[in-house]
C-alpha cells in the first residue's frame, strides 16, 4: 500500500468545550484528512479536584454505612443532645464559603485586569482563613463540652461516632486551610493559577456540603 | 511535522542533579516507578520464603528448620514452628504479597513508569503526590515487618483480620496486640499511598494525554491502569476508615467490632455491642474489588504484550475494554460471597451469589478475545509472550473453580477448605505473578536499555508454569477432599492419607521457589552486563516505543511531546518501517481495528 504523508494537526473550533484531546471521538473525521485535535485540555487540578472529592465521599459513606449498621445492632446505643455550638459552626462554615466565592470572582477580576490598578482580593481570603481557623475551634470547644457532660471517645458508640466523624471532617477541613494558604501565598508571589483557585474554593464548599450532611447524619442518628 | 508546541502541558519541572532527589526524594513518575518496582521485589522475596516455612511445617510438622529460633524465639522454641507462628506466617505471608506485591508491582510500579509516556505526558500531574505515595507506601511496608520485631510478633489473624478476634487485643492470641495495631496501621498507610496514586493516575489519563490521543487510542495497558485507579479510589477510600475504626478499638477503647458478652480465654472482654459482620462488611466492600486491582492491570499488560507478538490487534479493542470496566463495576456488587458463611442472611446469599455468577461473563469475553485473538496468529515466541500465555492458562484454571464457589450451596462445603486456597492462588495470585514476569520481559529493554537473557528466561517460564500448577492444582484435589485449611498440622484420620500430597506441594513450592533466582540472576546479569537494547526491540506501536533513547530521557520525549496519529494497534499494515505503523508516525493508513 502506499503511503502518503498527512498534513500537520489543525485546531478544530468546533470543538471547544469538549473534554482534552478528543475525548472518545476518534480524531479522524469522516471523509477528511484533518486531525481534530484542540489545544486545550482540563487542567489537572480540576479533574483531580473532583477525583479527591470522590474518594473523600467514599470515606465517609463507608463511615456512614458502619454507623448504621452498628446502630441496628446495638441494644447499647446511648442517644446524646448534640452541643448547640456545632449549629454556630455551620453559621461560620456557611459563612466561609459566601466570603470565599468573592475571593475567588475579585481574584479572576484581578487577575484578567490591570493588576496594579485592582484592590488586591487577598483580604477576602484572610477572612475565609478566620472563618475556617474559626469554625475548627468551634469544633473543638463541641469537644470540650461533651468532655464536660462525660461523654468521651468510648464511652459509647454514639459518642465513638460523634468523635471519629467530626475529627475526620476537620481533619479535612485544616487539608483545606492548607490549600487556602497556598493560594494567597502564591497570589503574593503572582504565581496563582486560576485552576488552583477554583480547585481549592471547590474543596472548601465541598467541605461546607459535607459538614452539613454529617450534621444532619448526627442530628437524626445519635 | 511533528510540532513541539503542539501540548498545553510543557516541562512542569526541570531535572534533578542532586543523588537525593535524583534516586531517593524523585519527582519523576519513572524513578517511582521503578521504586515500587523495587519494593514488590523484596516483598515477594520475602512473602516467597515465609510460604516456604509454612510448607515444610504442613509437609513435616515436626521438623525442625535451622535458625529458626533467630526469626522469633517464642515462635519457634528449638526450631519447631509453634501453631501460633504458623498463623503468624500465614497473616503475614498474605498481606505481603496481596498488597505489597499483586497491588505494587503491576498497578504502581508499571503503572507509574509507563501510563504518563503512553498517553505521551512527560510526567503525572501531581509528582509530590507521586512521591508521598511511594514514600507512605514504603513506610506502610517498614511498619508491617517491624511487627515481626515487635512484642510478641505479628498478628496472627489472616490477612482479612476478621473482627472480633483482631480487635480484641493480646488477649486473642500472639500478634493479636500491637501486631494488629501495627498491621492496621501498615494497611492504612498503603491505602493513603494508593488513594495518591489513583489521583494521580485518573487525572493523567484523562488530562495528561498529548494532542490526538483520544481515549480510545489509549493501548489496554493503558486502559487497565486507569480502570484500576478507579477501582483502587473507592475500594481503599473505604479500608482505609475501617483501619481506623479497628486501631481505635485497639487504642483508645471503642468498641466497633466486638460484641457485648465476649469471652476469650475466660476473660470477659470490656467492650460491649460492637457489631461482629461490620468489619467484614467493610473489608470486603474493599477486598473483592482488590482482587481485580491485582488482576486487571495484568489483563492489560498481558494484552499489551501478546498484540506486538501476534502482530495483529485484539478481536475487539473495545470490547475489551468495556469489559473491564464491567470487571471493575460489578466488583463492587459481588463481595457477599465472602460471607456466605458468615451468618449473613441467606437470603443476601441469593443477591450477593447472582452477580458474581454475571461477573464470569466479561471475564470470559476477555478471555475469548484473547483466544480468538491468538488463534491462527503465529505467535512470536519469547518469554514476555510465554508468560502472557501462562496467565491466560491460570486464569482460566483459577476462574473455573470460581463457579463452583459462586453458588452458595456448593460454597458452604468448600469455603474452609484448600479447594478456596487452590482457587485464589491460580487466579488472581499466580495469574497476576505471570503478568508482572510478561511486564518486566517486555519492557525491561526500555527500562534499564539492556535486553534480558531469552534463554534463562525461556526456562525460568517452563519451571514456574509447571512448578505452579504442581503446587496449586492438588490444593483443588485436597480441598474436595475436605481438607480444612488454615491449620497447622492435619491430625484428624480422615486427612492422614493427605498427607504426601501435602509433602509433594513442598517439594514443588521449594523447587519452583527455587527456579525464581533464575529470575533474579537474568535480572541482575542483564541490568548491568545485558545486551544494549535498541529502541524498539519487539517493533511495537505505542508511545513508550517512540522515545528517544532507552531508557527515556527526564522527559520522556527529548523536549518534544508525541502527536498521536493512529490507534494503538496497528500491525499486519505495509508501513515504512515494516508490517507495522507506529502511533506517531503520520502515514496515511487504512485503520486496523474497530475503532471506527
Amino acid at each position: 500500500m502506499a503511503t502518503t504523508v498527512h498534513e500537520p494537526p489543525k485546531i478544530d473550533e468546533r470543538l471547544k468545550g469538549g473534554s482534552g484531546n478528543g475525548g472518545w471521538r476518534p480524531l479522524v473525521p469522516e471523509g477528511g484528512e484533518v486531525r481534530l485535535v484542540q489545544d486545550y485540555a482540563p487542567p489537572p487540578a480540576s479533574t483531580g479536584i473532583w477525583v479527591a472529592i470522590a474518594a473523600i465521599s467514599m470515606t465517609f459513606a463507608a463511615l456512614t454505612s458502619a454507623l448504621i449498621v452498628r446502630k441496628g445492632g446495638a441494644p447499647d446505643w446511648r442517644h446524646f443532645t448534640l452541643p448547640s455550638i456545632l449549629y454556630l459552626n455551620t453559621l461560620i462554615l456557611i459563612a466561609s464559603s459566601f466570603t470565599l466565592e468573592i475571593a475567588r470572582r475579585r481574584v479572576a477580576s484581578f487577575m484578567g485586569g490591570p493588576r496594579t490598578k485592582a484592590e488586591s482580593p487577598a483580604r477576602w481570603l484572610y477572612v475565609t482563613l478566620g472563618l475556617g481557623l474559626l469554625f475548627v475551634a468551634g469544633q473543638y470547644i463541641a469537644w470540650r463540652q461533651l468532655n464536660a457532660q462525660g461523654l468521651y471517645l468510648a464511652t459509647n458508640p454514639s459518642s465513638s461516632f460523634f468523635y471519629v466523624f467530626t475529627a475526620a471532617h476537620a481533619l479535612h477541613v485544616l487539608g483545606g486551610l492548607g490549600g487556602l494558604g497556598r493560594v494567597i501565598r502564591k497570589l503574593g508571589a503572582r504565581t496563582l493559577k486560576r485552576s488552583t483557585m477554583d480547585a481549592t474554593s471547590r474543596y472548601w464548599h465541598f467541605m461546607d456540603v459535607l459538614w452539613i450532611y454529617l450534621l444532619l447524619l448526627l442530628w437524626m442518628k445519635l | 511535522m511533528h510540532d513541539s508546541s503542539a501540548h498545553a502541558h510543557v516541562a512542569h519541572h526541570a531535572p534533578p542533579t542532586s543523588f537525593i532527589r535524583k534516586y531517593i526524594f524523585s519527582l519523576d513518575h519513572k524513578v517511582i516507578g521503578k521504586q515500587y518496582y523495587g519494593l514488590a521485589f523484596i516483598a515477594v522475596l520475602f512473602g516467597m520464603f515465609l510460604s516456604w516455612l509454612m510448607r515444610l511445617h504442613l509437609g513435616w510438622t515436626n521438623l525442625a528448620i535451622p535458625g529458626l529460633h533467630l526469626l522469633s524465639p517464642n515462635g519457634a522454641p528449638g526450631n519447631v514452628m509453634t501453631p501460633e507462628y504458623y498463623l503468624q506466617l500465614m497473616t503475614m505471608h498474605g498481606t505481603i504479597m496481596v498488597f505489597f506485591v499483586l497491588t505494587t508491582a503491576p498497578f504502581a510500579a508499571f503503572g507509574n513508569y509507563f501510563l504518563p509516556i503512553q498517553v505521551g505526558a512527560e510526567d503525572m500531574p501531581f509528582p509530590r503526590f507521586n512521591m508521598m505515595s511511594f514514600w507512605v507506601t514504603f513506610a506502610g511496608f517498614v511498619a508491617l515487618v517491624l511487627s515481626f520485631f515487635i512484642g510478641d510478633g505479628p498478628t496472627l489473624g489472616g490477612w482479612t483480620q476478621y473482627a472480633p478476634l483482631s480487635a480484641v487485643g493480646s488477649v486473642g492470641g500472639p500478634g493479636e496486640g500491637t501486631g494488629v495495631v501495627l498491621w492496621a496501621t501498615s494497611i492504612g498507610l498503603f491505602c493513603i499511598g494508593q488513594l495518591l496514586g489513583s489521583l494521580n493516575f485518573i487525572t493523567t489519563t484523562l488530562d495528561m494525554r498529548t494532542r490526538g490521543m483520544s481515549l480510545w487510542r489509549l493501548p489496554l495497558s493503558a486502559w487497565a491502569w486507569f480502570i484500576t485507579s478507579v477501582m483502587g479510589l473507592t475500594a481503599f477510600a473505604v479500608l482505609m476508615p475501617a483501619c481506623v475504626l479497628l486501631i481505635l478499638d485497639h487504642v483508645a477503647g471503642t468498641s466497633f467490632f466486638v460484641p457485648s458478652n465476649l469471652v476469650i480465654n475466660d476473660q470477659l472482654q470490656p467492650h460491649a455491642g460492637g457489631s461482629t459482620l461490620l468489619w467484614q462488611h467493610l473489608f470486603w466492600f474493599f477486598g473483592h474489588p482488590e482482587v481485580y486491582i491485582a488482576i486487571v492491570p495484568g489483563m492489560g499488560i498481558v494484552s499489551h504484550v501478546l498484540i506486538p507478538n501476534m502482530r495483529r490487534p485484539m478481536l475487539s479493542h473495545r470490547t475489551l475494554i468495556y469489559s473491564m470496566g464491567a470487571l471493575a463495576v460489578l466488583s463492587y456488587m459481588v463481595y457477599g460471597h465472602h460471607m456466605f458463611v458468615s451468618g449473613m442472611n441467606p437470603v443476601s446469599s441469593i443477591v450477593f451469589s447472582f452477580p458474581t455468577l454475571i461477573i464470569t461473563i466479561p471475564a470470559t469475553i476477555i478471555v475469548l478475545i484473547w483466544l480468538g485473538s491468538l488463534y491462527g496468529s503465529r505467535l512470536r515466541i519469547n518469554s514476555a509472550s510465554l508468560f502472557a500465555l501462562g496467565f491466560i492458562s491460570m486464569f482460566i484454571t483459577g476462574g473455573v473453580s470460581g463457579f463452583f464457589l459462586a453458588q452458595p450451596s456448593l460454597d458452604i462445603m468448600l469455603h474452609a477448605t484448600y479447594f478456596v486456597v487452590g482457587h485464589f492462588h491460580m487466579v488472581m495470585a499466580v495469574a497476576a505473578m505471570f503478568g508482572i514476569f510478561a511486564g518486566t520481559y517486555f519492557w525491561f529493554p526500555k527500562m534499564f536499555g539492556k535486553m534480558m537473557n531469552e534463554t534463562l528466561g525461556k526456562i525460568h517460564f517452563w519451571l514456574t508454569f509447571v512448578g505452579a500448577y504442581c503446587i496449586f492444582m492438588p490444593f483443588h484435589y485436597l480441598g474436595l477432599a475436605g481438607n480444612i485449611r488454615r491449620y497447622q498440622a492435619f491430625t484428624a484420620d480422615y486427612m492422614q492419607p493427605l498427607i504426601p500430597v501435602h509433602k509433594f506441594i513442598t517439594v514443588a513450592a521449594l523447587i519452583t521457589g527455587a527456579s525464581q533466582l533464575i529470575f533474579v540472576y537474568n535480572l541482575i546479569h542483564s541490568r548491568f552486563w545485558g545486551k544494549p537494547a535498541p529502541d524498539n526491540p519487539w517493533e511495537a506501536t505505542s508511545l513508550e516505543w517512540s522515545t528517544p533513547s532507552s531508557p527515556p530521557p527526564f522527559d520522556n520525549f527529548g523536549g518534544k511531546l508525541p502527536v498521536v496519529y493512529h490507534d494503538p494497534y496497528q500491525y499486519g499494515i505495509e508501513g515504512s518501517s515494516g508490517d507495522y505503523v507506529m502511533q506517531t508516525s503520520p502515514e496515511h493508513i487504512e485503520t486496523k481495528s474497530d475503532e471506527r
